[in-house]
């Protein structure tokens, strides 16, 4: 058997509107690459049946920057800085998901007090990352204010972040070993001081969004997303956890600090559009919780337990390790030679990948507008995806 | 259940099956056609269940003349993990599609006929998934060149 390899024209020739007797309302538009509801330069080609999805081919490789590739000339602690450039609302957790990996596999020792910066730092931009996400699903939805307060409230851990790590997006800060630098001295002031100031304000958002009745009707019911499907898809985060899958790796197989925190793992029921945007708000909640605990005991110690000249060499095997970032499981696949500490392949299972295959079982049968609800709802961030 | 204990169980129902050695977790290395049989098999049964393909990439391995597919599994109602893997001559790369069993595998099989080439029979849309459908070659296979590639200075 000789298999086939073919294209994106053969398939639009093949679903061609005019080979479909009697189908004039069925025709092709293209939502996006450069769309404002289409989050980053995404390209979904719509077959549609008068306004009604019948099928979506998301089209990818916009911005594929060949990460995997730049890899395998790349030491591992180099190779970090690229991980920025993934999931960027989600920097400091795919730094520490290669440097988990790389120190597994090559046996270092962390130490407490590294390990408890990097929780605080993650539950930080877990929230940053679900806050710009809130602004963001308000604004495709209609509501202009939500993308305001968003960014408001957002700006301020920015400025946290800033004061410690020196950058405000790609962080570059989790390395093998431990971080980058330690805390700024007023970093614990500053980040009780906001967390007094980002709990009322949950409550507030909570009352202007989730008790409209419009963010209602635009989000209840559609596109549901079955238990069943969501697993076979792969999908992760918020987008499985809505589907009532309760796996989240903090609880299931804790790192860093998280096996000494008190957090609950907010479960959806149905997996529509509701769910997932409950699932985050909650989770907004859940992050503020676990920030609090962690403040009250900082433990002393080093923050780094490997210099920075030395070479970090990989034992030959293949090497894989995860953890969830602010959209679900992101795994690292390392396979080394042996001796070196440039690895022979590195591969990132992002979990954006797999999140936004769910459109092609969400969308049909819906309209453009809730597609539109349905895509914000998965909370896309483009470049993980192509990496 | 433990590594050993999975490894062991796992074992008993795929034929042809060896412990791939040198990974951090159970691993096995499978005959490249039995893939779709076992990954169903892995998923249906109770003890096991492996209902979510995590991952699925490559490895091209230049100097042996192959390509070594993984499969990441995971259980989600057990949270064990399972990485299964399989070797499909480089100059002659095909192998079953496993999208039949995992609905993830299309896209993630698409990604690896991409970046390496790979064949996978019996899948329903096999297409170039990040590049152009006009680029030639493979990017990922460790042999590829093109004109924009520049060689790193030592």
């Amino acid at each position: 058997m000789t298999v086939q390899a073919y294209t994106l024209d053969d398939l639009v020739k093949r679903l061609d509107p005019q080979a479909t007797e009697g189908a004039s309302q069925q025709y092709f538009l293209n939502l996006g690459p450069q769309h404002p509801a289409a989050h980053g330069v995404l390209r979904v080609m719509l077959f549609l049946d008068g306004e009604t999805v019948v099928r979506a081919i998301p089209v990818l490789g916009y911005i594929h920057r060949g990460i995997e590739k730049m890899g395998e000339s790349l030491s591992t602690r180099q190779f970090i800085h690229l991980t920025d450039r993934l999931d960027y609302l989600s920097a400091l957790m795919n730094n520490w998901a290669v440097a988990r990996t790389v120190e597994k596999a090559a046996g270092i020792e962390v130490s407490p007090r590294a390990e408890w910066i990097r929780t605080i730092m993650a539950e930080l931009q877990r929230l940053q990352s679900h806050l710009l996400w809130l602004g963001v699903l308000g604004m495709d939805l209609g509501a202009f204010t939500p993308f305001l307060w968003g960014f408001r409230d957002r700006e301020e851990l920015t400025y946290i972040f800033e004061e410690t790590i020196g950058a405000r997006l790609t962080m570059n800060y989790v390395l093998p070993g431990g971080v980058m630098s330690d805390i700024h001295p007023e970093f614990a002031a500053r980040v009780k001081k906001y967390v007094a100031y980002i709990r009322p304000k949950i409550a507030e958002y909570e009352a202007l969004l989730s008790g409209n009745v419009i963010l209602e009707e635009r989000l209840r019911n559609i596109g549901r997303l079955s238990a069943e499907d969501a697993v076979s898809i792969g999908a992760t985060g918020p987008v499985l956890r809505a589907s009532g899958v309760a796996l989240d790796l903090r609880k299931a197989s804790p790192y860093g600090a998280y096996d000494k925190l008190e957090f609950q793992v907010p479960v959806g029921t149905v997996g529509d559009s509701w769910d997932r945007y409950w699932v985050r708000f909650e989770e907004m909640r859940q992050s503020i919780a676990m920030i609090e605990q962690l403040l009250g005991g900082i433990p002393e110690g080093p923050h780094m337990s490997v210099k920075p000249a030395v070479k970090v060499k990989l034992p030959e095997g293949v090497h894989y390790g995860q953890l969830e970032t602010a959209r679900g499981i992101l795994g690292v696949f390392i396979a080394a030679a042996g001796g070196s500490d440039v690895p022979y392949r590195i591969h990132l299972r992002s979990p954006t990948f797999n999140n936004l295959w769910s459109v092609t079982r969400l969308a049909p049968g819906w309209r453009i507008a809730d597609l539109v609800a349905i895509l914000t709802t998965l909370d896309l961030v483009i470049p993980d995806i192509e990496r | 259940m433990e590594a050993n204990e999975l490894q062991e169980v796992v074992l008993a129902f795929a034929s042809g099956a060896k412990v791939r050695e040198k990974t951090d977790r159970p691993s096995l290395t499978v005959p490249a056609a039995s893939l779709p049989d076992l990954l169903a098999k892995l998923k249906a049964d109770e003890r096991l269940s492996f209902d979510m393909l995590l991952d699925h990439t490559a490895v091209d391995w230049l100097e042996r003349g192959v390509l070594e597919l993984f499969y990441q599994l995971f259980s989600t109602r057990h949270g064990h993990t399972l990485t299964v893997s399989a070797e499909v001559p480089r100059e002659e790369p095909v192998a079953p599609s496993v999208s039949g069993v995992h609905l993830i595998a299309e896209w993630q099989e698409r990604e690896v006929y991409d970046m390496f080439g790979v064949l996978y029979e019996g899948h329903p849309d096999l297409r170039r998934l990040l590049l152009d459908d006009s680029w030639v070659g493979h990017p990922l296979r460790k042999d590829y060149r093109d004109d924009h590639m520049i060689e790193r200075p030592k």
